[in-house]
């Protein structure tokens, strides 16, 4: 569903600044693979994730997505195949307009928008039912404009519109890492939902090394740019924390120090 | 006193022509969020076409279409500056706004007014007839509303006010948003360059510096009738009613302090104090707001 090849980037090339932050990646992910992406800061792990998403041109390598070579294809057009959540919870919905606006916004992903009406009395009625499914009690807020949102109601609401039109890859860049314990819990709940119901191809970064165990069916680390460890199926199931601690040190010769994670454990 | 009643109904036409071009600018510093100086040339060259065109024996309606698609290659520039030059987009408008003095001294013939007399050639209002231009104006503001309103509730117009409103969402939804940027800055210059041509006819002539400082003019028209209905007006279309009903008080207060003794030369410089505290106003309620404890934000805190 996913390849990527000899994926390069190096940021502020021939500055003072300069930075590699992919070296010679590459990763195929099989259609329904639901992987999850760990690593430290600076690892490469969002850049991995904006270059598929195509937010930064690529410096050398390939992105096929679903066959179809996406590596130069601009970001809106590369919409069209996949589905984005964001860290950040303000950067996924546009927080001025009301909830069935950024839905109905949201379903035409990848199709051409015309001089047609925004929404129609059917698309609300649809709306309501996704939401209604959700719990949050936002199935009669449809009016509601988005800013009155908490933030994980907003990433709640951005993970159904990043999949109301099935994506060929759902990329979930730390969607949890900016809620509070138990909200992160309910928001990745949600997502092992709707992942396994739409059977959707995923990669979810997380700082989190024990959500990353928990779900999916394989794991990556990354380090300095690069996949120090790809982990799948069973092998997956019985990793534990230690484990990955134990295996980063080994690949690496330090510690994976990083206070998010130690306190995540 | 009875001077300025007298003076009432010419400030209350003025302001809603004022308020047609604050609908432009309200599409590009309320919708996309950014604030385009190019209005400023655009203006004039919409009074600039429409007089030429009519002295030259064009059909009135003709010439009002044939000023605001001028207003719309105006925003075309400005957005081309703007997404493919890379070029910030205070920057792109002004750089527009400056090449169009010397296009619109070349509209009107080398010259730096030209007049189009409502004894001589039939046009849809005229200030010899303020009653009549107050409705006439009216009117169209009415229908231009109702076309926004119909407008920013398709498809296309709800891209342009994700773009506005996160650039980053709108993009994750396949939204081209260089193309939204554009587009909305083509409509924005042409309504203004419309109201321009409005404003020729009223005043039966259009000059090369009849635009300047329209911006501000605009973003008052805009910020006034925010403050004073933004409470009670939450449809769009009323909001666009709004900035209509703010170029109004403009005028209106603009006329009684001329009438009060200001003198007309210093009318830019209370222009721009005006826009200068209505945009202080929001900013400084949301200080204090954060320095009482919070109590309203209830809402927005739970899961």
């Amino acid at each position: 569903m996913l390849t990527i090849k000899n994926l390069s980037k190096t940021f502020n090339k021939g500055t003072i600044n300069e930075k590699q932050a992919l070296t010679n990646v590459n990763l195929e992910l099989e259609a329904g693979d639901f992987v999850t992406v760990i690593g430290g800061n600076g690892a490469g792990k969002s850049t991995l994730l904006n270059m598929v998403a195509g937010v930064f041109p690529v410096d050398s390598g390939t992105i096929t997505v679903d066959g179809v070579d996406v590596t130069t294809l601009p970001e809106h057009k590369r919409a069209k195949y996949l589905g984005r959540v964001f860290q950040d919870p303000m950067m996924g919905t546009a927080s001025t307009m009301w909830i069935e606006e950024n839905m109905a916004i949201a379903s035409r992903r990848g199709l051409t928008r015309s001089l047609r009406w925004g929404i129609s009395s059917e698309q609300r009625a649809e709306y309501m039912n996704m939401l209604a499914q959700f719990g949050l009690g936002l199935e009669n807020r449809l009016s509601t404009s988005v800013s009155l949102l908490s933030g994980g109601q907003r990433q709640a609401l951005t993970l159904l519109m990043a999949t109301m039109r099935q994506p060929k890859l759902l990329l979930l860049d730390e969607h949890t890492a900016a809620l509070d314990p138990k909200t992160a819990a309910t928001v990745l709940d949600l997502t092992d939902k709707i992942v396994s119901r739409n059977n959707l191809t995923t990669m979810m970064i997380t700082h989190n090394m024990k959500d990353a165990i928990a779900h999916g069916n394989r794991l990556i680390m990354m380090n300095n740019g690069q996949i120090i460890f790809d982990v799948k199926g069973e092998e997956k199931k019985k990793l534990t924390v230690e484990d990955l601690l134990k295996k980063f040190s080994e690949l690496n010769g330090e510690e994976m120090v990083n206070d998010r994670m130690l306190l995540a454990k | 006193m009875i001077a300025f009643l007298n003076s009432l109904p010419g400030a209350v036409a003025q302001g809603i022509i004022w308020g047609i071009m604050a609908i432009g600018v309200y599409v590009t510093f309320k919708i996309l969020d950014m604030a385009d100086l190019s209005v400023d040339g655009s203006f004039a060259t919409g009074g600039a076409v429409l007089v030429t065109c009519v002295t030259g024996g064009m059909n009135v309606w003709v010439a009002v279409l044939a000023a605001t698609l001028a207003g719309c290659i105006a925003g075309l520039v400005t957005g081309i500056f703007h997404t493919k030059f890379g070029i910030p987009a205070i920057l792109a408008g002004i750089l527009t706004q400056l090449g169009l003095y010397s296009i619109n001294l070349r509209i009107l013939g080398g010259q730096a007014n030209k007049t189009v007399s409502a004894s001589n050639y039939k046009l849809m209002l005229t200030l010899r007839n303020i009653p009549g231009a107050i409705i006439v104006a009216a009117i169209v503001t009415l229908i231009l509303i109702g076309v926004c309103y119909f407008f920013f509730g398709t498809e296309i117009g709800e891209s342009l006010r994700a773009t506005g409103a996160n650039q980053h969402m709108a993009r994750a939804n396949g939204i081209n948003t260089d193309f939204t940027k554009v587009l909305g800055l083509v409509i924005s210059n042409g309504i203004v360059a419309f109201s321009g041509a409005v404003l020729a006819q009223y005043q039966g002539f259009a000059d090369v510096n009849m635009g300047r400082g329209a911006i501000v003019i605009g973003l008052a028209a805009v910020i006034i009738g925010e403050v004073i209905f933004g409470k009670i007006f939450k449809n769009f279309a009323l909001r666009l009613l709004a900035a209509v009903f703010g170029g109004i008080i403009y005028y209106v207060v603009l006329t009684l302090v001329l009438r009060m003794g200001l003198n007309a030369n210093d009318l830019k410089l209370f222009s721009a104090i005006v826009v200068a505290v209505f945009l202080g106003v929001p900013f400084w309620k949301n200080k204090i707001s954060q320095k009482l404890p919070a109590r309203k934000n209830e809402d927005s805190t739970e899961q």
